[in-house]
This record gives structure tokens, C-alpha cells and sequence, in this order.
């Protein structure tokens, strides 16, 4: 039996060896970090315990056997006299692994708790079918910015993200920064978290939220203050004046053509505010929720067709001919 | 895929079951009744595509008033469709279309959930009202709105009406509610759930 | 041969007769007239049991070809084969059915079969409403899977969160199909956990005193507790569903006063204790099997009859270990944490008492055997996998990722699948007269087994990678093709061996070895009668003095007499010692349960399109439970 088993691990770790990084084991934030030890300390004290029992449980099989009696009934009482003493004894080491394992699993939880009030940045997330809008705020109003499915973040400072939802139950998990937190319509969840180490994360949804749960993803960029400082800026302008003639017949057919129905360009006649705020779109690194990169083509792609790439998604696709299509992606692609 | 996993269960009850056969086969037979009353309800078509193509230049009312020779109304598929009418609905409020007509109850635009209809109250007429505009306000979406868009909308100002199968009505919204569900508004009671 | 026996009166006890007069007499009392009327008509426990048996298998392997087709789309990155519609549709059916409609009818199946043998009595209590209940069951099995037929299947996951599965993002029918699916099979389960309790508690053999009851029925009478207060709670919860769908009540609507998270608590307050209603049984088969295949009795009863009675209790503490990602208060959290991890308490002691029973005896290597070896193996895994779930910080990492799908399979299939299959092999005999292969269960067995731990043991690994539940599809850059390929492949051999098992069942109900009454020397009561039984159980009634009567009293049993035999009745005796009180009658046939759940299914499924069915339905209801209770006189009055 546990030969089999060996060799089934055998030929699955042949073929899982070097796919895809363990993103929960290789935290890169504060959160994540007490998590990922904790995680180890359980992984081990889990193994050891199974190998412990499965190693008994061979033992007893395939020992040689207790000599035949002449009836079922008649077994051993001193057998059972010396297994009530080990079985009594491994229940209560049980107990105290336990008590050791939710000790430590409460220290955890409290280190990662510790850190809630003592953020110097407060971003505001809203869970929609399939995206995230984005609001940082600010105690100057004329400062927040909107954007979305990206968040930019300061590494080394202690971030709070306030969590709502739109329309249905939405979780925000970043693998290697943070764990889950739920997105509930009616309730005002927050999670504070810490980014160590610069880099590009990618966070998705994590509760079942319908036809394109798989793709509503967005990404966390951590970078050191002054890249940040300069990034909050530069999303605070209103969009750019497009100085082609490409990008300007865009900008005509965007406006008359409805896109300004859900989306908001600022600094433009465009203002839906049930889509994605595309001031600066095209400075974010994906597209469509973390679907698509943020090239030239896969916009295209995804203006011309949404329902292709992510089916069900809100965004219909427009009756637009070839050269109109043209002419808004080269405008969109223009919003730097 | 969706046919044939049931198809497995009730062909195995079928053949575990040889002694009653008489009982199989009346569960069969029901099932292949209500096979054909389903299920354009439940459609959900995430295509993007239009199968009601659009008209070339200004469309135009079908309506001929007093002559007695109005067409009768064709029954789209989008107000048979549960996801089409709640997909209008949504756009419904996403345009603020609610600005004038309110939740249905008129104010600056006329009532959706009466039966007075000025422009009438088939979806080809208000698909032909939500594009072209009327008098007296009602702005022209053309070109704004995509095709299948103006269509679920259509569908769903039918379903404010009564004038949609309470199966495929929308239900509440999860805000507050100033008038009863779609599904639960009563049918206009002159025209019996057809329209004129 | 010339009838010798006294002429039939009324009152005809089964003193002064000789055994082929009493067969002869009591087959006529119980048996089941043949034919259509009678396959309808019956309340014999073994043919209902039997029955659900067969039907939750069938439901077991729809939802076993939903997960083949979900496996097949996500083999590859980005694959089209199956769109994010129909995939959602398939993840719900494979959840709804097999939670609904395979895992804890087909453990109360077990218990309706077998508790009446075990406990030596001749049906189960309250036979019509056992009936009814099989027929509410497969109406609402039938109606989820013609739904789901015509693109009605649910689509909002087995859990149908709100506001996904409420009024406003849950449009069509879908979900009230589900919903009502819920409201018919938790009727089915409430009435057989009745049932259950009532014949344990009132119709074991006299002498059976608490501490010679069985594990297994021990098991059954938990899981029935259990039952009897979780599945009110899931039964509230959609009903208020489909109020909110149907009538535009405000149960879960935040912005009215109402509360999206009330759903989840009502639903994981069953929720969770319905993972005990099916581990629960499951223990029991794995007491059932062990002193039989190591020729010992168990060691520890009295422990694991403790152990399973504190699991009852405890496993209505944990709900909320479903939900530490809702943004509950912290020290609500940490008392769920800690409770998740006591019942890890009483389940280790009963794998620790099954480890030193096999220590203390002499295996043997038979299929049923193999499966509760594979059972320790696996559900162990997935137990400490359920330790690492129940500690807050962890559970947000892998919460509602692969790894917990990694965890409940090892749970709910290696917990409790793997000692059905052996429940299945081994009192397969009892059931048909005759022996399953042991040359196909052995292969079975082994396809099962690696199949099943090279499916589910990569999930843990694509947990850890970042891979959330629930998705329709990844993308290419995420690095989990290689993982769910194998995954996908792997499949495929657990599929093989469930195959062969089918195969294996169904041959040997012609071919099969004949069994003969007790094939393996098991000590307990169901083997003391013919295989499979006579409709009246036991030609008297047998009376117990020792936990495994059938080791103890070789030769014969003793047994009571006095029962009549011209009418149905069986023994009914005090709780505490089972000293027989009094000769209870049991009913008669009757085709009333079977109209009263064509009634109450029509009133349900009528409910999904408008609440005045509710007051329609009430009319046939009422004419079918007057037809049910109708007073026929008692032949306890006619003495």
C-alpha cells in the first residue's frame, strides 16, 4: 500500500518538478511572510504525524499475526490492557499538538493584526462583475485618484485596502502579499498589509462570482516611495489632449459612439461611472482585469470583440467598422 | 453535454428497473413533455452577436393608427429570454434611463408600466423609440447603445409593463425597492399580455 | 407435501409452530405482492434501502461524468470545449448531487437497510413514511437533473451564496430549482432520521442494552441527530430563497434591513455538520469491517461510541471556519479555529482504537478490508489537511483555493467513499445472496486508490500555486498547465477503477459465488438470517447477550416468541436495556405514500413558477395523507 503511494508521489513530483512558483510559500509581504512559517510549521508537523501513522498502520497489517485463538472472543486482555495505555497516551499527545498548533496559529493571526492603524496610504476597492475599481483617497479631496484593477503601492508602508462590493460577493487575495478578505455587499471589510519587497503581484478573485470569476484579476505594483509619490501625480492629471489625427478621430468616435456611456475619461464629456475609469489606461500593465496585456494589439482584440475573450463580460461589443476601431484603440492606447 | 448525462441516469433506471418498465417509461415520456416547453428561458447568449439586424436609415413606426392593420407583434427572443430582460434592466438604470421615466412610474417621460403607449408597446416599436427618440424629450440612442443592447432594454420596458411571462420577468433588486418586481407586476389587463 | 399446520385465525401467535409452518405463514403476512401496484405499494425496509442504494449510485455517476467534463475543460489552458455557462452549470450539479443526492442519502440507505437486520427487528419504524420519503428523494433528484436537461441547472455553486444566487444575479430558474431540489431531499432525510431513531431506540432485539448496540448503529443514530437539527436550518434558508426570488421578500437584501451573510451562516450551520453526516456512517462501516477481516472484536467500543457522540455534538461548533474570510471579529474566529481543531480530538482516538484492533488481531486481506486500509491512509491526509484549514491565517491563504479542494475530496471521498465501496464489496452477500469478485475488487481497489491520490494529490500543490476553485479556465502564464493536465489524465484511472467496480457489482449478481447466510463470520445480528433476508427479517425474533452475538452463541440464538403471526408485528422494548415491553404492530403496505409524494413533488416543483401552488397542492396533499392515515382499525382491537 504504501509502496504505491510512494511511487504515485514518485511520477507526481517527476512531473510537477519546476511549473509554477509556489506563490503562497514565497511571501512577499509582511502578511504573507507569517503566514508562509506558519504554513511550514504545519506542513511538517502534519507530515510527520501521517508518515507516524501510516508507518503503524503498515506495521499492524503486515506484522506477523497475534497467534490464532480458538474463537474471535477469546483475544488478549493483556493486549488490550497495554493499547488502552498507548492509545490514551497518543490522544493526549494529540491534544497537546493541537493546543501548540492554535497557539501559534493565534500568534500569527495576531502579528498580521498588529499592523492595522499604522498605514500611511488608504485605498478604497470596489468588487464589480468582473473588475475592481480603484480610489485613493485622500484628505484633500481634489486629490484622490480613480483608476482600476492596478494598485500602486509604497514598499516598507502599511497599506489599507477598504473593501465593498457592487453587485455580489467578491474576495481580494494576492498570493504572495496577503491572504483573503471578502467583498459583501452591505458590509465595510478592510485589510491592511505590508509590501517588502518591490515587485508586480498578481491578485485575483478568490469567491465564485459568475460567468468570468476566472478572469477578474488585477495586479499590485510595489514601488519605493518616490516612484510612487510620482505615480499618485501622474494619475492625478486629466487625461492627454490626443495630438495625432488617429488618435483625435478616436476621441470623436469614443464620445459619439456611447463608449462614455460606463467609462470616464477626465477632462472629456465621457463620464460613466459603471466601467473602469480609463484616464490613464494605457499606463496600466494589464487590460480587461488582468486578462490581456496592455499592448496595442490585445486592445484591439479586446475593443473589437469582449465577448470573444471573456464571455459575459458587461462590455458589449460595439458596432464599430474597421477604420472606427482603429482610431479608438490608437486614441485609448494614447492614454497614458 | 447537457442532453446526455440525464439521458444516462433515466437509461439506467430503465434497464436496473426491467420489472417496471411501465413506470420508466411514463417518467421518459414526461420528461420528453417538458423538453419543448423550456428553455428559451434560461438562454444565455454571451456572443455579443445580433441576430435582429438593423435597419437601414430611420426606422419606422409599424404602427398605422385607426385603420385596424397593425401588424401582429412578433415575439423577439429577448423578452422570452430570463438573462436578456435582467440584462435590460440593468442597462436600464446604467443609462439613467430612470432620470425620466422613473422606476417605471413615468414623471418627465410617460409611465412604462401602464398600458397607454403612444408609439406602441410591441418591441419593434420601442426598440424604434429607444433609437430614433420621440417628440417631447426622448432623446435618439442610436449609435450610442449597440443593437443587442437597445434590444435588451426593449425587452425589459416590455417586461415594466407586464407585458413578459412571469417565469422570465426580472425579480427584485437587491436595493431599495420603491414598486413590486417586474415578475410580480399584474398584466395590463386591455390587451391580456399581447400588446396591441 | 400435505399442509398439516392449524388453520389460520386471528391472533395466530408463533408459539406451537414448527419452522417451515412459521416461514410459510409469515412470508404471506410481510411479503410484497408482485407487480407494479406492489413495487409501488411496499414498505419493506430492504426493498426501499435497496433502492435508494441503486438511485444514489445513479446520481453518483451523473455527478461523476460533471466532473469528467470539468476535468476535460480544464486539462488545458484557455480551453473552449466547455464556456464559463455550462462549466458553472456542471460544478454545481457535481456539488449539489453529490452532497444531496449520492453522499447522505446513500448513508441513510445504508441505515435503512441495515439497522432493522442489526438490531434484530422486523422493519424499520414508520415504514410508509420511509416510503414517502424515497419518493420525495427521487422527485427531486429527477426534477434538479431534467432542469439541468434543459439549461436550468443550477449555476451558482453547491453553497448558492446570495446575492449570486438571489433575485437579481440569479435570473431564470435556476436557482429556484435548486433551491426547492434542497427543500425536497432534506424532507427525504429528516423523515428517514426519524425513522432511524425510533427503530434504535424502541425495536432492538430484547437484551440488545446500550453497550451491545453496534458501532455502525451507534453511527447511524448520531448521524440521525445530527440530521434532525442541521438540516432544518439549510430547509429555512431556501425557503427564504425562493421567498426572495419568487415573492420579493428582503431576507438577504442589505439595503432593505436584510443580510447577504444570514444566508451563509444558515447554510454552513447544516453545511458543515453535513460533512459529519457523511463521515459519521462512514466510521461506522470501518467498525463494522475491521473485527470481522482481523478476528477480534473492537478494541476501544466504548471509546468510539464516545468519540462519535462528541463528533455529533462538536461538528455543530465549526461553521464558521467556512466563512473566516467574511471579516468576522477576531475572537469569534479564534474560538472557531479552536473548535475545528477539538474534533480533530475524537477522530484521531478512532483511528488510533481501528490502528490497535489491527495490531491485536489477524488481518485478512479481503477487498472490504483493502478499502478501510486505503480509507486510514487517505482520510488521515486529508484530516491533518483540515488542521492546517481550521487556523485562521492559514485558511485565508488557501481558502476557497485548489488546496481545499485537494482537502474535502481527501475528506469526503478517502473519509468516506473508500469504506462505502468496502460497506458495498462487503455486505454485498447479505444484499444479493451472492459474493462480489475479490479477483476485480482487488484490481479495483488499487486503480481507485492511485487514480484517486494521483487526482487529488496535485490540487494541494495547485493550491499553494495561486489556482483558485470555481474557475471556468486559467491563463497560459500562470504555470498550472502542467499540474491540471496530469491532474486531468489521472482522472482517468480513478474513473477506470470505479468502472470496474461498477462492473464488478453488476456481473456478480448473476455470476457472483453464492454467499450463503454469513460468509464472513461477522459477529453481528444481520448475518444470522438468510442472504438476502426474507421480507420478515428474522423468523423470530433473536435475543442478544453478548456485543457480537454471533460469536458468542455459535450454535443457535435464543429467541422470543409469541408473535402473531397473521398480522405485522415485531417487538418493542425500553430504551436504556431493551427489555421487551410490548408486540407493536407495523403497518401494512400501502400506495399512499407514493401518491402523497406525487402530491407534495408537484406542490414543490409548481412552487418554483408561483407561491399560489403552495395553496393548490395543499388539496391533493390533504387527500393523500387522509388516504395515508386513514383508520383501518388496529389488530391490537380486534383481540
Amino acid at each position: 500500500m504504501t509502496r504505491l503511494r510512494g511511487k504515485a508521489l514518485l511520477l507526481a513530483a517527476v512531473f510537477l518538478a519546476g511549473c509554477a512558483p509556489y506563490a503562497v510559500l514565497e511571501p512577499q509581504g509582511q502578511s504573507a511572510g507569517s503566514i508562509a512559517g506558519l504554513l511550514h510549521l504545519f506542513m511538517w508537523v502534519c507530515m510527520v504525524i501521517w508518515v507516524a501513522v501510516v508507518a503503524a498502520l503498515a506495521y499492524a497489517a503486515l506484522k506477523r499475526p497475534t497467534p490464532a485463538a480458538g474463537s474471535p472472543l477469546q483475544s488478549a486482555a493483556e493486549f488490550d490492557g497495554k493499547a488502552n495505555w498507548i492509545v490514551g497516551s497518543f490522544v493526549a499527545l494529540t491534544v497537546a499538538i493541537l493546543a501548540v498548533l492554535t497557539l501559534s496559529s493565534y500568534l500569527a493571526g495576531k502579528t498580521i493584526a498588529d499592523i492595522t492603524g499604522t498605514e500611511t496610504v488608504t485605498i478604497h476597492v470596489t468588487g464589480y462583475q468582473w473588475w475592481w475599481d480603484v480610489e485613493y483617497e485622500d484628505t484633500r479631496p481634489d486629490r484622490t485618484i480613480y483608476t482600476a484593477n492596478e494598485l500602486h503601492v509604497p514598499v516598507g508602508e502599511a497599506v489599507k485596502i477598504k473593501l465593498d462590493a457592487g453587485d455580489v460577493i467578491h474576495s481580494i487575495w494576492v498570493p504572495s502579499l496577503f491572504g483573503k478578505r471578502d467583498l459583501i455587499p452591505g458590509q465595510h471589510n478592510e485589510l491592511t498589509f505590508i509590501a517588502e519587497k518591490p515587485g508586480v503581484y498578481r491578485g485575483q478573485c478568490a469567491e465564485f462570482c459568475g460567468f468570468q470569476h476566472a478572469h477578474m484579476g488585477f495586479t499590485i505594483v510595489a514601488e519605493p516611495r518616490p516612484a510612487f509619490d510620482e505615480w499618485r501625480r501622474e494619475q492625478l492629471a486629466q487625461a492627454a489632449i490626443p495630438a495625432a489625427l488617429e488618435q483625435q478621430q478616436g476621441r470623436d468616435v469614443f464620445l459619439s459612439r456611447g463608449c462614455g456611456l460606463c467609462h470616464t475619461v477626465r477632462g472629456t464629456d465621457a463620464g460613466g461611472r459603471v466601467a473602469p475609469d480609463l484616464t490613464h489606461v494605457a499606463s496600466r500593465q494589464t487590460l480587461a482585469a488582468g486578462t490581456l496585456r496592455m499592448t496595442m494589439t490585445d486592445l484591439a482584440r479586446w475593443i473589437s470583440d469582449p465577448q470573444a475573450i471573456k464571455p459575459g463580460t458587461k462590455m458589449p461589443k460595439a458596432d464599430l467598422d474597421e477604420r472606427e476601431l482603429d482610431a479608438v484603440v490608437a486614441y485609448v492606447g494614447s492614454l497614458k | 453535454m447537457q442532453f446526455w448525462l440525464p439521458t444516462v441516469f433515466l437509461v439506467a433506471i430503465y434497464r436496473g428497473q426491467k420489472s417496471d418498465a411501465a413506470m420508466m417509461r411514463a417518467i421518459m415520456l414526461l420528461a420528453l413533455l417538458v423538453a419543448p416547453a423550456s428553455c428559451q428561458r434560461e438562454e444565455r447568449d454571451l456572443t455579443g452577436s445580433v441576430p435582429e439586424k438593423p435597419a437601414a436609415g430611420i426606422e419606422q413606426s409599424v404602427l398605422h393608427p385607426g385603420d385596424g392593420n397593425n401588424p401582429a407583434p412578433a415575439r423577439s427572443k429577448y423578452e422570452e429570454t430570463a438573462f436578456d430582460v435582467a440584462e435590460g434592466k440593468r442597462l436600464f438604470q446604467w443609462f439613467n434611463c430612470s432620470g425620466c421615466h422613473f422606476n417605471g412610474g413615468g414623471g418627465i417621460g410617460p409611465a412604462l408600466m401602464d398600458d397607454k403607449w403612444f408609439y406602441g408597446s410591441s418591441i419593434e416599436n420601442i426598440v424604434a423609440t429607444i433609437k430614433e427618440g420621440r417628440p417631447n424629450g426622448m432623446p435618439s440612442f442610436k449609435g450610442l447603445v449597440p443593437e443587442k443592447e437597445v434590444w435588451q432594454l426593449a425587452a425589459y420596458v416590455r417586461s415594466v409593463g407586464g407585458f413578459v411571462a412571469k417565469d422570465v420577468a426580472p425579480s427584485r433588486n437587491d436595493d431599495l425597492n420603491a414598486a413590486p418586481a417586474e415578475n410580480r407586476a399584474p398584466t395590463p389587463s386591455p390587451f391580456n399580455g399581447k400588446g396591441p | 407435501m400435505k399442509d398439516t399446520s392449524p388453520p389460520v385465525t386471528s391472533g395466530l401467535r408463533d408459539t406451537e409452530l414448527d419452522d417451515a409452518t412459521l416461514d410459510r405463514l409469515l412470508k404471506k403476512t410481510w411479503e410484497t405482492p408482485k407487480g407494479l401496484y406492489g413495487w409501488l405499494a411496499t414498505v419493506d425496509h430492504k426493498a426501499i434501502g435497496r433502492r435508494y442504494i441503486v438511485t444514489a449510485f445513479i446520481f453518483f455517476l451523473l455527478a461523476g461524468l460533471a466532473a469528467v467534463a470539468m476535468r476535460l475543460q480544464l486539462a488545458v489552458p484557455e480551453n473552449q470545449l466547455v464556456g464559463p455557462d455550462l462549466y458553472n452549470q456542471l460544478f454545481t450539479m457535481h456539488g449539489t448531487t453529490m452532497m444531496f443526492l449520492f453522499a447522505v442519502p446513500i448513508m441513510e440507505a445504508f441505515g435503512v437497510y441495515l439497522v432493522p437486520l442489526m438490531i434484530g427487528t422486523r422493519n424499520i419504524a414508520f415504514p410508509r413514511l420511509n416510503a414517502f420519503s424515497y419518493w420525495v428523494y427521487l422527485s427531486g433528484g429527477i426534477m434538479l437533473w431534467v432542469a439541468f436537461a434543459l439549461n436550468t441547472g443550477a449555476d451558482a455553486g453547491w453553497f448558492s451564496y446570495v446575492p449570486l444566487a438571489g433575485p437579481e444575479f440569479g435570473v431564470g430558474k435556476r436557482s429556484d430549482f435548486w433551491a426547492q431540489m434542497v427543500t425536497f431531499t432534506e424532507v427525504a432525510g429528516l423523515a428517514v432520521a426519524v425513522e432511524i431513531i425510533a427503530t434504535i431506540f424502541k425495536q432492538r432485539a430484547p437484551g440488545m442494552s446500550l453497550d451491545r448496540i453496534p458501532i455502525f448503529v451507534w453511527s447511524m443514530l448520531v448521524t440521525s441527530f445530527v440530521i434532525l437539527f442541521a438540516m432544518p436550518a439549510v430547509m429555512i434558508a431556501s425557503t427564504m430563497l425562493i421567498l426572495d426570488r419568487l415573492v420579493g421578500t428582503h431576507f438577504f437584501n442589505p439595503a432593505e434591513g436584510g443580510d447577504a451573510l444570514l444566508w451563509q451562516h444558515l447554510f454552513w450551520f447544516f453545511g458543515h455538520p453535513e460533512v459529519y453526516i457523511i463521515f459519521i456512517p462512514a466510521t461506522g462501516f470501518v467498525s463494522a469491517i475491521i473485527p470481522t477481516f482481523v478476528r477480534r472484536p473492537m478494541f476501544g467500543h466504548l471509546a468510539i461510541v464516545l468519540a462519535l457522540i462528541s463528533i455529533g455534538f462538536l461538528s455543530f461548533g465549526l461553521w464558521v471556519h467556512h466563512m473566516f474570510a467574511t471579516g468576522l471579529p477576531q475572537l469569534g474566529e479564534s474560538f472557531f479555529t479552536a473548535s475545528s481543531m477539538a474534533i480533530a480530538i475524537p477522530s484521531g482516538l478512532q483511528i488510533f482504537c481501528w490502528i490497535a484492533t489491527i495490531w491485536g488481531g489477524r488481518p485478512i486481506f479481503k477487498t472490504p478490508m483493502l478499502f478501510v486500509l486505503g480509507f486510514i491512509v487517505t482520510f488521515v491526509l486529508g484530516g491533518l489537511t483540515g488542521v492546517m484549514v481550521a487556523s485562521v491565517p492559514l485558511d485565508l491563504q488557501v481558502h476557497d483555493t485548489y488546496f481545499v479542494v485537494a482537502h474535502f475530496h481527501y475528506v469526503l471521498v478517502g473519509g468516506a467513499v473508500f469504506p462505502l465501496l468496502g460497506a458495498v464489496h462487503y455486505w454485498y452477500p447479505k444484499v444479493t445472496g451472492r459474493m462480489m469478485g475479490e479477483q476485480l475488487g482487488l484490481w479495483s481497489f488499487a486503480l481507485i486508490f492511485i487514480g484517486f491520490n494521483a487526482t487529488f494529490f496535485p490540487m494541494h500543490i495547485l493550491g499553494l500555486q495561486g489556482m483558485p476553485r470555481r474557475v471556468y479556465t486559467y491563463m497560459p502564464e500562470t504555470g498550472w498547465a502542467g499540474t491540471n493536465l496530469f491532474v486531468s489524465l489521472s482522472s482517468s484511472l480513478l474513473v477506470a477503477g470505479l468502472i470496474l467496480f461498477a462492473w464488478n457489482a453488476v456481473k456478480s449478481l448473476k455470476s457472483g459465488a453464492a454467499a450463503g447466510d454469513n460468509p464472513w463470520d461477522a459477529p453481528t445480528l444481520e448475518w444470522a438470517t438468510s442472504s438476502p433476508p426474507r421480507s420478515y427479517n428474522f423468523s423470530r425474533i433473536p435475543v442478544v447477550s453478548h456485543r457480537e452475538p454471533l460469536w458468542a452463541q455459535r450454535q443457535f440464538l435464543d429467541v422470543v416468541s409469541g408473535l402473531r403471526v397473521d398480522a405485522r408485528e415485531l417487538v418493542s422494548g425500553t430504551v436504556a436495556d431493551a427489555a421487551p415491553q410490548l408486540r407493536e404492530p407495523s403497518v401494512d403496505n400501502s400506495i399512499w405514500p407514493f401518491l402523497s409524494a406525487l402530491a407534495v413533488g408537484a406542490t414543490f416543483i409548481g412552487s418554483i413558477f408561483t407561491p399560489w401552488a403552495v395553496v393548490w397542492g395543499g388539496i391533493p396533499i390533504a387527500i393523500g395523507l387522509i388516504g395515508w392515515f386513514w383508520p383501518k382499525g388496529n389488530p391490537e382491537d380486534e383481540e
